[in-house]
């Protein structure tokens, strides 16, 4: 049921709302509207076209939206509801590659969510918020710090847009250089799809290079790709193959040595946290998912967090505020401390919220933490990997190390028995296993991309094992089971085709005629 | 070990299925002169009690006073029940909702919000929300060259807020985008027909239309949405979602409406938290729909025939289409959202009809009351809804430190966005404050003029 649905005409929730009370006096209602007065003229300040009759009518709305009119416990009961159809890492096992869904620690939304930080407003003076901006500052530098880079921006709210302010520090370089010939973005092609879509926001143009056998980039592909049109290449490091990119020295010299510049993404950066610094291995500008390496919270869909780093040339260029610490004082650098900024990419401070989260994740780890990010997420997946290959699955890349993932190919199964990678993932549902990633990278084919993260124990991932076991079996027995799963989830597989031809993205009540 | 449930028989009994001596060996791949030694600015790591400690101090400097400030962020009340529920694991820790059979919690509740906020603004569709509203903007002004397919011209109006045009000209200048600032009218405070009217008969992609403008007062929508659409320019709405509860929608503005409405949903349940996170929400019109960036949610049936929601016109974004999407946008603000959606249940058409028309009269009477102030006037002549411009005798920064110092957050200083004002000050009343809070903000205005 929809909330609409349990709507009715005339409920409302009169603790939620300003009331009758008249503590608001209304300038156009006589004095004695304000305490005591009687009921009538309360009613008149509530009354909507009394309260705002200084506003033209032509100015004010005349329909209703379409909201519902519920009790309060209504509500509450309705979204309770709703929250217990989703998997979560609250209650389900996510091995979702590329993700990192590991576990959220519940201090770090407490913490951020103190009141303090909650009530301040973004354009109070900076000494009314010394306390929140010294956390961001110190998350500055121990960013900074576990990735190598000469300085970070906490500013982009999600990685997508971290990885446009990338790109455009990247075009404000060669610019204020005068180098305006740099057309191209390279990119392989086993890129996630916002590197792509990013270097075209930024006005540059796209060329695809081709991954070899071993999941590393193509070097003879890179050389005869690059050249004064570079402007400079994103790499995902370890790749979305979940391998470790063995020659990024080499890589790092190509482009270098073509004048162009190197971009990390961050996406995989939780295989490497405390191991090896994007900075050590010659990149020239980071983006970090803090709701991944860091354990924010996904929240459905978002709010992320997508900080910068950026080497030392990179720095003048870095996105509006950075947090400076002068004089035991801390202040947001503007316009004028750092002209050549690519300037703002939120209205106030990005996703603030999150950076807290982070923050206090940070601390919680420590240096030593750090170091242990790396260790277990790659003991787990090779593990995982490990295990699953005795299972009888076939892996990418079996004469590699797993990252902190990496992928199996259905389709010697489907081939077997015309299980695909989407009827396994769907399967695990009824398994109590949120799946992985399906369908990505697309290299490689009926893949199914495995992040087990670090939070996980030896009992969750034997019992992922196992439940891919079964699922081998029921594809060999009881095939119609599997391509029919999942069985056991709010609803089966949904018409996808249907939903994209027949639109339908609002509720209409049932007496109006569809507008669109 | 933080975080890590590994005991020792674990590790070993791992390494052993692997075949790897140690944890170490499984890094063997990257070359040894690239390893990580010591991070010597992380500082050793802190139990929870520790970090508490540490957290609740940094939060106690920062100082809480009486705020009159708004200019894209509104103090309102926020029912108890939004962020209990909102923070409820299931849609706290939980992913993007790719995997819609175990996801209907999510898509629902987007679902819903799409149809709330579609029908605040009176338009025919939403997405599932942007990053903030001033990114929304940008966005709504890539979505409208897309549209118009021959002009990349967009008029962009002084009246929009200043740290809006910023992200806008960040955003979208790599694009070969030209953004035509349209002065505003300094005795209205509302944008400047005449020189609007300079642009008529030139090939114009778009016109962005603040409502209430960023001084907050009210722009003639109507007169302006025809004039765009006379252009055969899109109108696009940059909207308060909570004044809408109050002003006429978008959708029927001049008639047949704006093309896109966006704006900041941070008025509908979103703590002011020092900046963020907010959402930005994205709304338009149907034709528009395949143009628009972000996750768009719909409802569909499975293969029982039951009702179910999943993402749907998937082949807009960028991990389907890549260098082709409309966006390289790939999250959106899905915990404000669920927050937002609570919200807007919670308080109803009525109840946000009194938050906006509680806080409009505040500020009226805090308009009335402040002006009263000897060298104190109204800056502009036009009707206003939650906010207004006060012009001061004295410097305003130094005017509005006073303040502060009196524990009264006075306004937000106009002087270096708009010297032409001279010493202008944006203040905002909502709903939450009183009228002992109006008295504190006129004697401290009245102190610190003294």
């Amino acid at each position: 049921m929809l909330i609409f649905e349990r709507s009715r005409p005339g409920r409302r929730n009169a603790a939620q709302a300003p009331n009758g009370q008249a503590r608001f006096p209304h300038p156009n209602l006589p004095p004695q509207a304000g305490e005591g007065a009687n009921e009538s003229l309360r009613e008149l300040y509530f009354n909507h076209a009394a309260a705002v009759s200084g506003i033209p009518t032509a100015l004010l709305r005349k329909d209703q939206p379409l909201l519902p009119e519920a009790s309060e416990m209504d509500v509450v009961r309705h979204y309770t509801g709703l929250s217990q159809k989703n998997f979560s890492i609250d209650t389900h096992f996510y091995p979702l590659g590329s993700c990192t869904m590991k576990y959220n620690p519940r201090a770090c939304n407490s913490l951020a969510m103190l009141p303090q930080f909650l009530a301040r407003h973004p354009l109070a003076p900076e000494h009314t918020g010394q306390g929140v901006l010294a956390c961001l500052h110190d998350l500055q530098e121990i960013l900074k710090d576990v990735t190598g880079m000469a300085g970070v921006s906490l500013m982009p709210m999600a990685g997508a847009q971290g990885e446009f302010a990338g790109i455009a520090m990247i075009h404000a370089y060669h610019d204020a250089r005068g180098d305006t010939a740099r057309t191209e973005i390279i990119v392989p092609d086993a890129a996630h799809g916002t590197n792509p879509a990013t270097a075209v926001m930024c006005g540059y143009t796209v060329r695809e290079i081709p991954t070899n056998a071993n999941g590393d980039v193509d070097l003879d592909a890179l050389r005869a790709a690059v050249g004064p049109q570079t402007a400079g290449l994103m790499l995902t490091n370890p790749s979305t193959l979940g391998v470790f990119e063995k020659q990024i020295q080499a890589i790092q010299k190509i482009i270098h040595d073509a004048g162009g510049l190197l971009y990390y993404d961050g996406a995989n950066l939780n295989a490497i946290l405390g191991k090896v610094k994007p900075g050590d291995m010659g990149f020239d500008v980071i983006h970090m998912n803090l709701h991944k390496t860091f354990s924010t919270p996904h929240g459905g869909g978002g709010p992320g967090a997508g900080a910068v780093g950026v080497a030392q040339r990179l720095l003048p260029f870095l996105p509006l505020p950075v947090v400076a610490r002068q004089n035991a004082t801390y202040r947001c650098l503007t316009e004028q401390d750092l002209p050549q900024s690519i300037g703002h990419l939120s209205a106030f401070t990005g996703n603030i919220g999150v950076l807290l989260r982070a923050y206090v994740y940070a601390r919680m780890l420590g240096a030593e933490g750090m170091h242990r990010v790396a260790e277990f997420a790659t003991l787990n997946a090779n593990y995982l990997m490990a295990e699953l290959q005795k299972a009888g699955f076939t892996v990418a890349f079996p004469q590699r190390r797993a990252s902190h993932e990496f992928i199996v190919s259905i389709k010697p199964l489907k081939d077997a028995t015309g299980i695909s990678a989407m009827d396994v993932a769907k399967r695990l549902l009824d398994k109590g296993y949120h799946p992985p990633t399906t369908y990505f990278p697309m290299l490689v084919p009926e893949c199914l991309l495995i992040e087990p993260t670090e939070t996980e124990s030896k009992e969750t991932l034997d019992g992922f094992v196992a439940a891919m076991k079964e699922i081998w079996d029921e594809a060999h027995t009881t095939p119609e089971l599997v391509k029919g799963a999942p069985h056991t989830m709010p609803v089966r597989r949904l018409d996808d085709v249907k939903a994209a031809r027949e639109l339908d993205l609002t509720w209409k009540p049932a007496t109006s005629t569809r507008a669109v | 070990m933080p975080f890590i449930p590994h005991t020792e028989p674990d590790i070993a009994a791992m390494l052993a299925s692997i075949g790897a001596k140690n944890i170490d060996a499984l890094f063997d791949e990257i070359p040894a002169a690239l390893r990580t030694g010591k991070l010597n600015a992380v500082p050793e790591g802190m139990n929870e009690m520790q970090v508490t400690r540490l957290m609740q101090e940094r939060a106690a400097q920062d100082v809480a006073m009486l705020n009159f400030i708004g200019a894209g962020a509104y103090e309102h009340h926020i029912p108890a029940a939004v962020w209990q529920i909102a923070t409820r694991g299931e849609f706290y820790s939980a992913y993007t909702p790719y995997q819609a059979e175990a996801s209907q919690g999510t898509l629902q509740l987007l679902y819903e919000y799409q149809t709330m906020i579609a029908s605040l603004t009176g338009m025919d569709v939403s997405n599932a929300s942007m990053y903030d509203g001033a990114s929304g903007l940008a966005e709504a002004i890539l979505m409208a060259v897309r549209a118009h397919k021959s002009s990349r011209r967009v008029l962009l109006p002084t009246t929009v807020s200043p740290l809006y045009r910023s992200v806008v000209h960040c955003i979208v200048k790599l694009q070969n985008i030209e953004l035509v600032e349209i002065p505003f009218d300094t005795a209205a405070g509302t944008i400047d027909l005449k020189a609007l009217e300079q642009h008529t008969g030139s090939d114009i992609a778009a016109l962005v239309i603040p409502q209430p403008n960023f001084f907050g007062a009210l722009e003639d929508v109507d007169a302006l949405t025809a004039w765009a659409h006379a252009q055969g320019a899109l109108a696009i709405a940059l909207v308060n979602p909570l004044t809408l509860a109050v002003l006429k929608a978008p959708g029927n503005w001049a008639g047949k409406g704006a093309d896109i409405a966006v704006g900041d949903g941070q008025p509908l349940g979103s703590p002011l938290s020092s900046g963020g996170p907010y959402f930005g929400f994205m709304c338009c019109k149907q034709a528009l729909v395949r143009q628009m960036p972000g996750r768009i949610i719909g409802r569909t049936v499975d293969m029982d025939g039951k009702q179910g929601f999943t993402l749907t016109l998937q082949a807009r974004e960028q991990h389907i289409r890549r260098a082709k999407a409309t966006s390289n946008i790939c999250s959106n603000q899905g915990l404000m959202v669920t927050a937002a959606t609570i919200h807007m249940a919670l308080l109803g058409v009525d109840g946000l009809r009194r938050v906006a028309t509680a806080s409009h009269a505040n500020t009226q009477a805090l308009a009335k009351l402040a002006s009263a102030v000897s060298g104190v006037k109204l800056s502009f002549s036009s009707t206003n809804f939650h906010e207004v411009v006060l012009q001061l005798p004295k410097p305003s920064a130094a005017v509005l430190a006073s303040m502060a110092e009196q524990g009264v957050l006075g306004g937000f200083d106009l002087q270096p966005h708009y010297p032409q004002l001279g010493n202008a000050i944006l203040v905002c009343a909502t709903e939450t404050k009183t009228n002992e809070d109006l008295q504190r903000y006129v004697d401290a205005l009245r102190h610190a003029l003294s």
